[in-house]
């Protein structure tokens, strides 16, 4: 049996030492690119969201590198992700591919079903299990807190470029490391190269947050390497949602203390009271949060056609006007330009700094 | 006199504008893009130096803006201090123009905008992402097609008498509209002011959707020299609507201000500008398909004299970031 699964980031990172750490053989599709997502558009239904187009064309090319198997995330609502699937399965088979198909349904209760979930996989020790899933927590944990720092570095790095090759490197050596110990002198080398990056102390540097539906805010290919350009535009970049502490939330039942999309959640009310599906709910709480927290501006991220995102949406523009925050909303297809999204990002942020600068005029006087 | 010049490469054409030392509009200039933004800057820069100096004009070139969406080449081929995005410099403008302005309708060749200002600055923006109906172009060519010319096509539309209901969600359905209407028997007129009540009713239900429109309403873009348009705004928004003077080159003036302003903040730099030579520069751009990974990123390059200026399309960076690390390295 040869494993693989979807891209979403950098979930393979832990997914890959997850699975491994359980002794199966993995196959980590090829990173995405455009060549995947033709392959997705090709085979997907027109108005699916984008998402499915992208992981129907990492299993593809796992495949050519002889993946047999997938492991996927269920899941219920309103949200199509818990068809994905099904209706995955299906275009796969009629392609005349033979996978087999796993599907991890989110616990209902608490942890020990994904422990029991997890060991139907595969007949290793009680050992070797906890073993994996400890250093693929771990490795989830250095990520974010690497993702994290250069999301900070990018905006005020003076030679643009340098913060991202630190980060991909840091992303291979996290990758490499075997032991909890490895990671942690992974990282830690990492944290200290980006603080000697040299920055412009004196840029008038913003703070944005991205917020909206998981796949399309984790997944920089998805996004088109939003994070990136904001850098480069000078806005520091902070997520609404962080694998480790999505894990955390859904997964661990929230037993670890650390920073929880709940809190965003209850922040939801009043503008939204109930579960309309996918991240709806955290969406419009983050949004909530994240300027209460004093952050400068929102940008909202998408596939096209997202249900629960476009609910999301109608809302934000209320909270926008409430809480005194721009918000912009931007889907994500596979038709989504560069150009156009770059225009509107450096718009975004212009706005916000002219802004910022004619308060600070007017205090002055 | 110090001046300050503003470029705007758009789709449809390239305008140029000059602005004195206290910002008002001493030249300016429209020429067709043809699909050759290279060229279409040399031309502008030649006929405004050509003006120069036929007017014995004395004018230093103390700072230079660019926008629109050939900004970056525009940048690299003259040398800009300042590159922005159409929609701060088309707020610039409108501001500079209608200093208490609170909306501004932008439609141009290819993209539609609304910007809303409130106390002098940017509160909210938005622009066409899909679709193009309802554009410059669209009207440019719906008037080749009954073979009129855009003037006067722009204002047949005055003389409709009941203007017909045309679909305007889609440019090609509109067109079909149109012609179904016409086969029916209406007249020129009121299909050529229904097609203008459809574009503004696309505009303000796609682009202007959920916005608080106030008065006063600039209007700009070359479409605003459409009277069929403007007057199908008026009726719309049930409002004044205003046209600033130099309403097509907007976006080139808001550049320029936005150059003027830079280079008064920081009066210890220089412009960037390469002055009116690069006219003659034997300017190369070559494309070439990066084959490192399956995304095939189509690479652009720019030559000077065959010196490498400037690169991009590259989605890992890989091509772009060499050429800054060149760079700093010559700055040193």
């Amino acid at each position: 049996m040869k494993i693989t699964f979807p891209h979403m980031g950098n979930l393979w990172i832990s997914a890959k030492v997850l699975l491994e750490g359980l002794g199966l053989e993995v196959v980590v599709p090829p990173p995405c690119t455009k060549k995947t997502l033709s392959l997705g558009v090709l085979h997907a239904p027109e108005f699916i969201c984008l998402p499915l187009k992208i992981n129907l064309g990492n299993y593809m090319e796992a495949a050519e590198k002889g993946a047999d198997t997938i492991i996927i995330a269920g899941g219920r609502g309103p949200c199509r992700f818990g068809y994905y699937c099904r209706l995955e399965k299906e275009i796969l088979d009629d392609l005349g591919y033979e996978f087999r198909m796993i599907v991890l349904e989110p616990p209902e209760n608490n942890f020990l079903e994904v422990i029991q979930n997890i060991r139907a996989l595969s007949k290793c020790s009680m050992f070797q299990m906890i073993n994996a899933v400890r250093t693929a927590w771990f490795k989830c944990c250095a990520v974010d807190e690497v993702e994290k720092k250069v999301q900070i570095v990018r905006a005020w790095e003076s030679c643009p470029g340098l913060a991202d090759k630190i980060y991909r490197e840091a992303l291979k050596n996290i990758d490499k490391a075997q032991t909890i110990k490895e990671i942690f002198f992974a990282k830690l080398n990492v944290l200290e190269a980006f603080n000697d990056v040299p920055v412009e102390p004196e840029r008038e540097v913003i703070r944005l947050a991205l917020v909206g539906e998981i796949y399309t805010i984790l997944e920089p290919f998805a996004n088109q390497n939003i994070e990136r350009h904001l850098g480069k535009l000078g806005a520091e970049v902070k997520r609404s949602i962080y694998l480790s502490s999505w894990v955390n939330d859904h997964l661990l039942g929230s037993i670890l203390p650390m920073e929880s999309t709940k809190e965003a959640c209850r922040m939801s009310s009043p503008y939204l009271n109930y579960f309309v599906g996918g991240h709806g709910k955290e969406t419009v709480g983050s949004a909530v949060k994240f300027s209460r927290e004093g952050f400068d501006g929102i940008i909202q991220i998408a596939p096209l056609t997202c249900g629960p995102e476009i609910v999301a949406e109608s809302i934000l523009s209320k909270v926008s006007f409430s809480e005194k925050i721009p918000v912009m909303t931007i889907y994500m297809d596979e038709q989504s330009g560069e150009a156009g999204l770059i225009t509107r990002l450096e718009a975004f942020v212009d706005m916000i700094r002219r802004k910022k600068l004619s308060q600070k005029t007017a205090t002055r006087k | 006199m110090k001046s300050y010049m503003g470029i705007d490469v758009g789709s449809v054409s390239t305008n140029i504008v000059l602005l004195d030392d206290k910002g008002d509009l001493i030249e300016k200039l429209y020429v067709r893009t043809n699909g050759q933004p290279i060229n279409a800057v040399q031309k502008g820069l030649k006929k405004i130096e050509e003006k120069i100096k036929a007017n014995g004009w004395d004018v230093e070139i103390a700072g230079v803006g660019t926008t629109g969406s050939g900004r970056k080449l525009a940048a690299v081929i003259v040398g800009a201090d300042v590159v922005k995005n159409e929609i701060t410099a088309h707020a610039v403008a409108a501001m500079n123009a209608v200093p208490e302005v609170q909306t501004v309708i932008e439609i141009g060749g290819q993209d539609s905008k609304i910007i809303i200002i409130r106390n002098r600055v940017v509160a909210d923006f938005a622009m066409n992402t899909v679709c193009a109906a309802g554009t410059g172009s669209f009207l440019d060519q719906q008037a080749a097609r009954l073979s009129l010319t855009i003037e006067k096509f722009s204002r047949m539309a005055l003389n409709a008498q009941t203007p017909v209901r045309i679909a305007g969600r889609c440019s090609v359905f509109a067109e079909s509209d149109m012609i179904h209407k016409q086969q029916m028997g209406h007249n020129l007129p009121d299909i050529i002011a229904g097609l203008c009540d459809a574009l503004v009713r696309n505009h303000l239900n796609n682009v202007g959707k959920g916005k608080e429109i106030l008065s006063p309403i600039v209007f700009q873009g070359g479409v605003a020299a459409n009277e069929g348009m403007r007057e199908a705004f008026r009726k719309a928004l049930d409002a004044e609507i205003i046209i600033p003077e130099n309403f097509e080159v907007m976006g080139a003036i808001g550049a320029a201000l936005l150059a003027r302003e830079k280079m008064l903040q920081n009066k210890d730099i220089k412009t960037a500008f390469k002055g009116f030579s690069t006219i003659n520069c034997d300017l190369k751009v070559r494309g070439f398909e990066c084959s490192e990974c399956p995304n095939l990123c189509e690479v652009v390059e720019i030559y000077e004299n065959l010196q490498i200026l400037a690169r991009w399309g590259d989605r890992c960076g890989k091509w772009t970031e060499g050429i800054q690390e060149q760079k700093n390295v010559n700055f040193n």
